[in-house]
This record gives C-alpha cells, sequence and structure tokens, in this order.
C-alpha cells in the first residue's frame, strides 16, 4: 500500500478509503483520550460525594472555630476514605502477610495508627507492596500516602529525593550476617569475598563505604527484591549478608537453621528507620508526626490500650488530659478529631506494645530494645511536648 | 485552491473535497498531540516542583558511591553516575552479543534436528521448542537461578584447592590464559606469518590453476607459519602466554576465567529462550527452500554438509533474516531482567540510580536513549547482512 | 545431520502402512550415523527421566505446591468470598463449552482426542489434593462443558448472535463478582493475585492491546503524513524499549504525568496500561503484515460497489488481513500472556509473584525447583492450548484454501 505520486493529483477510490480511515483512525483516538479524561475527572468529582463518610463529614459538621479544615492529601485520603500505604509486604516482623492473609507488623501498625486518627478504622488502609526502588518514586509521584517500609532517614532523600520524613521509630545500624562455622568476626576478613546486599537501599551505600575506607576490595551481588538476598545468601552465594541489623535478625528467622548464622558485632552505620510522606504538605505531614509521637508519649504517660479507659475517666492530670482530647484543642489543630490520641492508643497500643508484639519480646523474633528505650530510660525516644 | 477558499461557492465544494478534511483532520490531530504534550510536561513539573526536583542532566557527574559487583571495564565507587551508566551499558551489550552468537548456533541445530529424518530427534526438538517457547522468560531465569545454580556443590572443604575447572553455586571458573612479556611478540610475528601463509596459498594455487604446477598449498603455508614459531620462540624464549589455572583461596575462587552465577543465568536464559523461537525461525526457512534444490543439489553428488552449507542456507536465510533479526532484539530487550537475578546491566544500574537520586524522567530518558541504540546497532548490521544475502542479478 | 528432503506437507503419514520394525529402520535406524544418534538419545532420555522420577518420587517435597494451591491459583482473594470465582469459573466454562460446540457442529461428537481429554481432566481432578466440595464442584464443571458443548452443537444457527451477547455481557459480569459493589462485598484489586490476576491481565491486556494494534496499523498505512509519522513513531519506540521499562513509566512515571489532582489510578491499571501500550505496538506490525497482503483490487471491487469506507475496512480489509495473520497473531497474544510475569517486578503479585512469596515463607524455604516447575507448567498449558487452538482456528476458516 504504498503511495504513489500520481494519486495526489487524482484521488482514486483507495485513497478516499484511507482519508476515511485515517480520519476514523484520528476520531477514534480523540475519542478514546476523551473518554479516558472525562472518566476520570467524573472520578475524582463524584467521589468526595458518593463516600461522604461520618469520619469525613464530622470535622465539617462541628463548626468549632478552631477546628482546622482539612485540606491537600488528608482531604484526599478523607474523600477517598483509605489510606494507601506503600510498604514492603516480605520482611517479617516489620511488613509481612501472614496465615490469615491480613498484612501485620511494625510498619503496618504505624499506618494502621494513622488510619486510626483519620477515620478511627484500624482497617482502613490499602497496603502496596513496593520495592525498595520504587518507594520513592512512588511517593513523589503520590500514588502512595505514606512510606511505612523501613527507610531510612538521609539528608539527600529529604533534600533531592523529595521525601519528608516523620519521626524516628526505629534506632537501627547496619549490620553483617555470616555463618558461624566460617570463623569470621571482623570486617578485614570478608576481603576478597562476595557479599549478598540490597540495591536501592542506603546498605549498599554504606557497605561501600566501609570497605573503601578500609582500603578492602570485595565482591557485591546485589538484588533488588529482599527476598532474593537473602535467598542467595541462605544458598551460600555469598559469604556475608548485609542490611539493617533488625532485618538480619527477621529474616534470619525466615532460614532453615537460624542457628548456624550469626550477626557480627559490627555496625556499619547509623539507620534510623522513619516513615515518610511526600513533601510540599505540611498538614499531612503533621498528621504522621503526630500520630507517631502519640505512640512514643503514651509509653512516657504510662498508658496503654489496656488502661486508657480508665485513665481517660479518672485522671486529673491537666497534660494527660490535653494529650487524650479530654480539654483543649490539640485533635481539632491537626484538622482531626479530638480524641485521635485516646482512639490510637485503644486500637493501636503505646510504642512499648507495639515493639513488644512485633519484634520484640511477644514475637517470635525477641529483638533487644537497645537504644528504642524512652529517654527517660536512658534510650533515644523522645515525643515532643503535646502542648 | 487556497485563494478560493473565501468564495461562498467553493467553501460548499471544499466541504465536499475529501482534500480539505484530511488536512483538517490532521490539523486536529496535530493540535490535539501538542495539547497532550503540553499538558503532560506541564503535570510533570508541576509534580517535581511539589516534591523539590529540578529536572536537569547535571547530576551525572556526580559521584556514584554505590559499588558495581561485575564489570569488564575499570570503575570504583568514586566515579560518576554517567560511569556506573556506561558500566551497565557495556555489560548489557557483553550478555547481548554472547547470547545472540549463542542463541544462533542453539537455534541452528535444533531448526536442522526439526527436520531430522531420525524421528526421535526430530520428536526431541520439538520438546525443547515447545517447552521454552511456551513459557515465560522471566520464570526460567529464575530457575536457572534459584533451582539450577542452587544445585550445585557449594564451596567447603571438600573443594580441591587447585583445578582446572570449577563449577559451584558461587559461579563457574575455567582455566584461561593470561599474557606475559612475550605475548605481544607472538601475537605480532604468527599474524605476520599468517598474512604471509595466505599470500603463499593464493599464489600457489593461481600456480595450479594457471600453469598445471603441483601446488603443494599446504606445504607452503604450513613452512610459512612454522617458520613464523620457530622465530617468534628463538626471540623470546618463551611461551606465548601462561596458564591461569584457577586456585581456591579460603572460600573464595581465585585465578582463570571466573564466570559469575548471575551472569551465566542470564545468558542460559535468554539463549534457551530466543533459540526456540530462532529454531522455528530455521525450520521455516529452510521449509522455503523448493525441493527442487534439493534434488538438484543431490543429483550433482554434493555431500550433505557441503549442499546444506552451499545451496539450501544461502537460499534459506533471505527468509530467514528478517525475522531473526527481531529476535535479536528481543534479546537484547530481555537482558533487561537481569534485575530479577542480580546481574548489574544497564537497567539495573538505572534502577539503582533511581532509587538513590529519585532521577526518574532523566535517567528513563538515558535508558530509553541506550536501548534504541542498540537497537538500532543490531538493524543496521543485520540489514548489511541481509543485504548481502539477497539474490544478486547479474 | 541429515535432513529430510521433502517439505513438511499435509499429506498422511508414510509410517502408518509400515510394520513397526520398517517404521523404526526407516525412521531410526537407517544410517550409520542415525542409529549413533537414535542410542545417544534413548540413553540421555533414559537417565533424564530416570533422574527426574527419582527425584520427583523421593527428594522433592510438594506440600509446597499441594497446601498452597488456592493461593497459587486465586491469590490473596478473600476465603468467604471464593465462591464469585466459582460462578465465574462456570459462566466461562458453559460459554466456551456453548461457543465450541457451535464451531465444531459438523464434525463427529465424540472423537478420541476429546474422550481422552475429559478422562484426563476427570482423573486430574480426581487426583489434585483439594477439598472435597471443591472437587465435586470441579466435577460439575466437566459437567457443564460436556453438556454445553453438546448443547452448542444442536443450537441453530440464529442463537449465533445470542452467542456473541451472552459473552460481551459475561464481561461486566465477572468484573461485578472480581470486584464486588452493587450489593456484594468490595475486593481491592491488591488482592487480586496468583493465577487469577495472570488470567486477567492477560485477557484484559489482549482485549484491549488487539484493537488498538490495528488502529495503529492502520494508522501506520494511512496516507496522512501526520497520522502515519505519529503511528510508526509510536510503534517503533516501544517496540525499541524494553517491557520492563515500558512498565516502569506505567508504573512510576505515569502518576508524575498526571494532574496531581486526579489522585493516584490504581496501580494495577497502571501496570496493565503499560503492557496494553506495548503489545498493541508488536501487535500493529503484525497487522500491518496483514493489511499488505490484501489485493488492492478488493479494496477497489468494494469501493465499486459502493460500500462506504467504514464498512470497506470492516468488512472487506479486515476480515482477510487478519485471517492471514492468525497464527502470528495468537504468537503475540501468548507473548502479552508470559509478558504478563514483569507485573511481579513491580510489585503486582501474579503468578509468579505469589511464588516468589510462596517461597520467602519460612516453611518452604528453598523448594524453588518444585514452585517453579509447578507455576511453569500452569504456564505451559495455557500457552500451548493458545497455540493448538490457533492451528485449529486457522484450519477451520481454511487459510490455506483461500
Amino acid at each position: 500500500m504504498n503511495s504513489r505520486p500520481s494519486l495526489r493529483f487524482k484521488p482514486q477510490s483507495t485513497n478516499v478509503l484511507r482519508n476515511w480511515l485515517s480520519i476514523s483512525t484520528i476520531a477514534l483516538l480523540t475519542a478514546l483520550a476523551g473518554c479516558a479524561a472525562s472518566n476520570n475527572q467524573s472520578q475524582t468529582a463524584s467521589s468526595p460525594a458518593a463516600s461522604a463518610s461520618p469520619a469525613a463529614s464530622s470535622p465539617a459538621a462541628s463548626a468549632s472555630p478552631v477546628q482546622v479544615e482539612p485540606t491537600g492529601l488528608l482531604a484526599q485520603v478523607l474523600s477517598r476514605s483509605k489510606i494507601i500505604c506503600g510498604t514492603s509486604g516480605k520482611v517479617p516482623g516489620f511488613s509481612f502477610v501472614n496465615t490469615q492473609g491480613e498484612y501485620s507488623g511494625f510498619d503496618v501498625d504505624i499506618c494502621r495508627a494513622v488510619a486510626v486518627a483519620v477515620f478511627n478504622d484500624p482497617s482502613k488502609v490499602e497496603f502496596r507492596q513496593l520495592s525498595a526502588a520504587q518507594r520513592f518514586t512512588s511517593s513523589q509521584t503520590g500514588s502512595i500516602d505514606i512510606i511505612s517500609q523501613t527507610a531510612t532517614v538521609t539528608i539527600s532523600r529529604e533534600s533531592t529525593v523529595g521525601v519528608a520524613f516523620g519521626p524516628v521509630i526505629l534506632y537501627d545500624g547496619q549490620g553483617l550476617m555470616v555463618k558461624k562455622n566460617s570463623g569470621i568476626t571482623k570486617i578485614e576478613q570478608l576481603a576478597g569475598k562476595s557479599v549478598c546486599v540490597q540495591t536501592g537501599s542506603t546498605t549498599i551505600l554504606n557497605l561501600t563505604d566501609q570497605f573503601r575506607k578500609r582500603g578492602i576490595a570485595y565482591k557485591p551481588v546485589s538484588f533488588d527484591d529482599n527476598n532474593a538476598t537473602f535467598a542467595a545468601y541462605q544458598q551460600g552465594r555469598c559469604e556475608a549478608v548485609t542490611a539493617d541489623r533488625s532485618g538480619l535478625v527477621s529474616n534470619r528467622s525466615k532460614l532453615p537453621n537460624p542457628d548456624e548464622h550469626t550477626i557480627l558485632d559490627i555496625v556499619l552505620s547509623k539507620e534510623p528507620l522513619a516513615p515518610g510522606v511526600k513533601q510540599g504538605d505540611p498538614q499531612w505531614a503533621n498528621v504522621l508526626n503526630w500520630v507517631v509521637y502519640v505512640l512514643i508519649q503514651a509509653d512516657e504517660f504510662g498508658i496503654t490500650s489496656k488502661n486508657v479507659d480508665q485513665i481517660a475517666q479518672s485522671t486529673k492530670d491537666p497534660d494527660i488530659r490535653r494529650f487524650l482530647g479530654l480539654e483543649g484543642d490539640l485533635g481539632k489543630g491537626l484538622a482531626l478529631k479530638n480524641d485521635y490520641a485516646l482512639q490510637v492508643i485503644k486500637q493501636i497500643g503505646n510504642y512499648s506494645e507495639v515493639y513488644d508484639r512485633n519484634l520484640g519480646k511477644d514475637s517470635p523474633l525477641k529483638l533487644e530494645r537497645g537504644p528504642n528505650k524512652l529517654w527517660t530510660d536512658g534510650g533515644l525516644l523522645y515525643s515532643p511536648p503535646f502542648r | 485552491m487556497a485563494i478560493q477558499v473565501f468564495g461562498f461557492k467553493n467553501a460548499l465544494g471544499l466541504l465536499r473535497d475529501v482534500r480539505f478534511w484530511r488536512i483538517v483532520g490532521q490539523l486536529f490531530f496535530v493540535l490535539f498531540l501538542v495539547w497532550l504534550g503540553t499538558t503532560l510536561w506541564h503535570n510533570l513539573t508541576l509534580n517535581l516542583q511539589k516534591a523539590g526536583i529540578q529536572i536537569g542532566l547535571n547530576f551525572i557527574q556526580s559521584q556514584a558511591s554505590f559499588d558495581i559487583g561485575e564489570r569488564i571495564i575499570t570503575y570504583s565507587p568514586t566515579d560518576s553516575f554517567g560511569r556506573a551508566l556506561f558500566v551497565g551499558f557495556v555489560n548489557t551489550l557483553r550478555v547481548t552479543g554472547i547470547g545472540m552468537v549463542l542463541a544462533t548456533l542453539l537455534g541452528l541445530v535444533i531448526g536442522l534436528a526439526r527436520l531430522s529424518d531420525n524421528w526421535l530427534i526430530e520428536q526431541l526438538a520439538k520438546l525443547y521448542v515447545e517447552v521454552f517457547r511456551n513459557t515465560p522468560l522471566l520464570l526460567q531465569l529464575f530457575f536457572w537461578y534459584f533451582a539450577g545454580f542452587a544445585k550445585l556443590p557449594s564451596i567447603d572443604s571438600n573443594t580441591p584447592p587447585s583445578s582446572l575447572f570449577y563449577l559451584t553455586n558461587r559461579g563457574l571458573a575455567l582455566t584461561w590464559v593470561s599474557a606475559t612479556a612475550a605475548t605481544g611478540i607472538w601475537i605480532g610475528l604468527l599474524t605476520l606469518a599468517t598474512l604471509i601463509a595466505i599470500g603463499l596459498w593464493q599464489w600457489r594455487r593461481w600456480l595450479r590453476i594457471e600453469r598445471g604446477v603441483a601446488s603443494r598449498t599446504w606445504l607452503w603455508a604450513g613452512g610459512a607459519i612454522g617458520l613464523g614459531i620457530i622465530l617468534a620462540f628463538a626471540i623470546t624464549r618463551a611461551s606465548p602466554f601462561e596458564w591461569n589455572v584457577p586456585r581456591l583461596n579460603a572460600t573464595e575462587l581465585e585465578g582463570g576465567l571466573q564466570i559469575s552465577p548471575e551472569f551465566t543465568s542470564l545468558l542460559l536464559g535468554v539463549t534457551f529462550f530466543i533459540a526456540s523461537f530462532i529454531a522455528e525461525i530455521v525450520r521455516a526457512g529452510i521449509q522455503s527452500v523448493p525441493k527442487g534444490q534439493w534434488e538438484a543439489a543431490k543429483s550433482l553428488g554434493l555431500k550433505p554438509g557441503v549442499m546444506l552449507s552451499k545451496v539450501i542456507l544461502p537460499q534459506a536465510l533471505r527468509v530467514i533474516i528478517p525475522p531473526l533479526t527481531s529476535q535479536y532484539l528481543n534479546l537484547a530487550k530481555g537482558t533487561s531482567l537481569a534485575i530479577a537475578i542480580g546481574y548489574p546491566d544497564i537497567y539495573f544500574v538505572a534502577n539503582t540510580i533511581f532509587n538513590q537520586t529519585g532521577r526518574v524522567v532523566e535517567v528513563m530518558l538515558i535508558l530509553m536513549a541506550s536501548y534504541l541504540g542498540v537497537n538500532l546497532i543490531i538493524s543496521l548490521i543485520m540489514n548489511l547482512v541481509n543485504y548481502s544475502f539477497q539474490i544478486k542479478e547479474r | 545431520m541429515s535432513l529430510d528432503l521433502a517439505p513438511i506437507t499435509d499429506s498422511p503419514p508414510v509410517s502408518t502402512s509400515l510394520t513397526p520394525w520398517n517404521w523404526a529402520r526407516k525412521r531410526l535406524f537407517n544410517t550409520w550415523y542415525n542409529i549413533i544418534l537414535t542410542i545417544a538419545a534413548l540413553l540421555a532420555i533414559g537417565l533424564g527421566l530416570k533422574g527426574f522420577l527419582v527425584w520427583a518420587t523421593t527428594q522433592a517435597q510438594w506440600a509446597v505446591v499441594s497446601n498452597n494451591l488456592k493461593l497459587f491459583v486465586a491469590g490473596r482473594f478473600p476465603d468467604p468470598l471464593l465462591w464469585r470465582l466459582w460462578i465465574i469459573l462456570g459462566v466461562i466454562i458453559g460459554l466456551s463449552g456453548l461457543t465450541w460446540g457451535k464451531l465444531q457442529a459438523k464434525e463427529r461428537l465424540w472423537t478420541r482426542d476429546r474422550l481422552l481429554i475429559a478422562a484426563g481432566i476427570a482423573v486430574a481432578i480426581g487426583l489434585i489434593p483439594i477439598s472435597f466440595a471443591s472437587r465435586l464442584i470441579s466435577g460439575g464443571l466437566l459437567l457443564l462443558l460436556l453438556v454445553a458443548f453438546w448443547l452448542g452443537r444442536l443450537l441453530p444457527s440464529r442463537f449465533n448472535r445470542w452467542l456473541a451477547v451472552a459473552w460481551a455481557l459475561s464481561f461486566p459480569l465477572v468484573f461485578w463478582l472480581l470486584r464486588g459493589g452493587f450489593g456484594l462485598q468490595e475486593v481491592q484489586t491488591t488482592d487480586w493475585s496468583g493465577l487469577l490476576l495472570t488470567l486477567l491481565g492477560a485477557v484484559i491486556g489482549i482485549a484491549f492491546a488487539f484493537p488498538l494494534g490495528v488502529l495503529l496499523a492502520l494508522g501506520r498505512q494511512s496516507t496522512l503524513p501526520i497520522v502515519r509519522l505519529f503511528s510508526t513513531l509510536f510503534i517503533e519506540v516501544m517496540r525499541g524499549l524494553p517491557l520492563i521499562g515500558v512498565l516502569f513509566i506505567g508504573l512510576v512515571m505515569l502518576p508524575l504525568l498526571l494532574p496531581p489532582e486526579w489522585g493516584q489510578p490504581d496501580q494495577l491499571l497502571r501496570g496493565l496500561v503499560g503492557l496494553i501500550l506495548f503489545s498493541a505496538a508488536y501487535i500493529a506490525e503484525v497487522v500491518r503484515g496483514g493489511l499488505q497482503s490484501v489485493p488492492r483490487g478488493q479494496l477497489e471491487a468494494a469501493r465499486a460497489l459502493g460500500l462506504n469506507p467504514l464498512l470497506v475496512i470492516g468488512l472487506i480489509l479486515l476480515p482477510q488481513a487478519l485471517r492471514t495473520v492468525i497464527p502470528a497473531l495468537v504468537g503475540e497474544f501468548v507473548s502479552l500472556f508470559k509478558e504478563t510475569t514483569l507485573l511481579s517486578v513491580f510489585g503486582l503479585i501474579e503468578l509468579l509473584g505469589i511464588s516468589a512469596s510462596i517461597l520467602a515463607n519460612p516453611d518452604y524455604v528453598g523448594r524453588y525447583v518444585e514452585v517453579y516447575l509447578f507455576a511453569g507448567g500452569l504456564y505451559w498449558i495455557f500457552c500451548y492450548v493458545m497455540s493448538i487452538a490457533s492451528q485449529r482456528l486457522e484450519n477451520s476458516l481454511g487459510v490455506d484454501q483461500r
């Protein structure tokens, strides 16, 4: 069907056909694009009206002067009536799918706590599994509301990647795991050996730095996926595997003979792990920050999910009364309900409860609290005052 | 015609003129595309601005600070992101190039086996094609890497300290040659000797054909090469290279030619997968050669090998090359699945950079340009090959 | 290596008239090198088969497959709602049976192949480790297939249209049953996983990529320079990129390109858009081949009869063009089916993704061979059935005869 020059002068039958054909192509393409556009618009336009849940409408209804109107991402979340939370879904203790098919873990509980604060319902979260490399771009692009994926707070991630991190929820450090019978105890002994590492995280950068500092050559074997990294280590592809120490502990529990592996007493780097949101939305960032602080502050006050109702009824302490929303307008200032802290503690628990349940003494991992104790106990956890 | 547009009479004619609608339709299409493009670009800048990201290629020069496990050009973590991407690109080319050669050979063998008069061989070839063509490449890669290499012996106390070759779950190590001081002289002299030998060969052949002199081409050519070897040995008094035997240092293999499990798995994966398609192309190509050609070749008394290489394949190639080209392109693109098994190809490196810098758009554009470049190179070479096999009318 | 002299044709095999011994002499032991090849091949097959059987029966632990069968097939689809998947399966099987019966109405009712396949499925239902209820339903579905097939043969041809309508209606029904709403409990698209997601992705992918591919092919053949340029550019750029890159654009970059107030389109939707655009470019090239094969005279004749351009395309051009490219087209569909695996790289848990998740379970660490063989087997069955069906379709449409 090559076009011939002669056809230009005399539009022949086939030529006419082709015109029609092309015009109809255009028409169809345009129509398709138009449909797509109008569909999307109608969806966004209609959804707030259609799904105005009681939780969403109540802040507007209670016309209190201090009640801040939800804007930006918080308004979007309310109209969608669920939070989209990006998580790895593959790290025991932090986020994984349990036998009932439910997401569970430390990272997961943070998202659930935010869901309680916003909707008073821990189930209004949709979890999306993201690879390490995907998580920040996903938050930049706004395909997720919160990243809760054992992400390390770094300057470049805040400055150039565009993530606004919340408070640190776990002070961790990068470690190395080797087989016990290898006799390795120092980094120097890994000279010239292969080390399995997950790319797309700070782990690979720290590893590179540590070996550069000591001037030792090594062979990185890197993977995009956490499971693949540990699978390769387990098969003997590498002499050692590196990850955050909490990650090493949790992944060791998945290996067939956990006792044959040992985590070296070396800390390669500081790894403060925190949830994050997209930059440029202070209201939504505040919601995340002050939900995490509620967990820590409740721990400091000694309020747990068990005694919170009783304390709320009996307490005279103005600090606690303000904290639980019994007086003052702290919650309203966040464009949430005033008793959001009370609900979070009641339905999720305080920091100790969350930690023990997922990582600590009540979990199979039995991870020591270490620096993750309250500042009053000599740890690093510290919540700014609720005032 | 353009002037008459404004006349009423002609305007009606214009509306009925299909040429007018052609132009209007296209104009709308262009407008639509321009609108789409500007909207998308506007959204992109808006979204990136919100996230606090500037678009620009300056970051290419900043320090990468991550290491790349497997490379054939020098690279250190202090090099730039650009260098890291280039290392990945070379890795992609490496696996693509070797994969193309291996997949072609394997595909040719399987394709010929599909036409074998031996029933069993034919069925085996068919089984191969059906199995590898009908399962996903990614699954095959996982299989080779996690199920294949995992089952190889691991390095432990039973592993011999030195061996001509190792086959372990940490990769292959083969005895290889390494250059010595004498290597340069050896190569130079041998090249010279070979050139002289070819010249002598041609000359003796010419003598035989033109003058009827007994040629003894082998003697002359062999003599020249032998002389070259003796001369080289006399000058250097050393062998041209050293054998580099792999050995075990504690728990890591050293020396020899080391091939990582990641590279091997990827190579095996794409080779076996693409070879199953090439086999079908080869089969169809050979079947397209008219029966008369076979009969004519046979009746001339050609041996099967000569018949195949001189009569059948040159004709079949004309049918084979165009679809073969697209399989090569598929192979090049298929290597991008390396990310699943940890071979640092360009997509893998790009993915790491996305995460370290958040430069989605720029890195994606570089990635697109690289793959389009590889495709262009393959298409160009294959077009040249195709041209040389076309029927030349005399 | 020796080659058949005759190109393979449809002529009946000669071997039928030979005794087994003569056949073996002719096809296995006719020359000395064939004798060597045959013996070597027999040895290899024997050793390989023995090794596999010993491994499969003694070393392999198939519990990883049998315990997770539901996960492989339906993924994280909520257990109490599984009945919806059974209904979907029933609807599709019923309609397929009717259609199949219609297509083969002129042939014999019970061929040996058909009986063998039915018996094979029945045995498989009896053997696979599923609950008694599931076994009962599976058996019922097999019966449904056979009954529908039998009914399909009896249906007069005026029901053809109704069958098409039923197929068209089945899509919204299936979507409703999967997604919920309108009185049914909702299921998140993130809970669609396993083989369910693979099949869903492939079907939706084909359903959208095919028409888009046809449009692009027509666009590339157009005389309008801008339309042609756009189509060509789109096709060539898409074909130049690896799918993983296209999916990256769809899943990670697309939200950057949309207005911020649109929010986030569903992750599955974005993945599928990438897959569809990619496949459409390949399908367009196949269809273009078909369009080029339609003789010019056909169009001129149609035009001379006074058909309007859309009818010319719909009734004359496309039917002829598509018929000639059925094998290549099905080849592209098979590719698309296989390429759904790449969605797993981006966190969409289709069959391969759920396999990886199952392998991450501490109870089944290291059972790679079993899991990948099983998943590979499932993929193989679907791809093989598709290619066989394309051969049948090609024969029944008589591509060669025209």
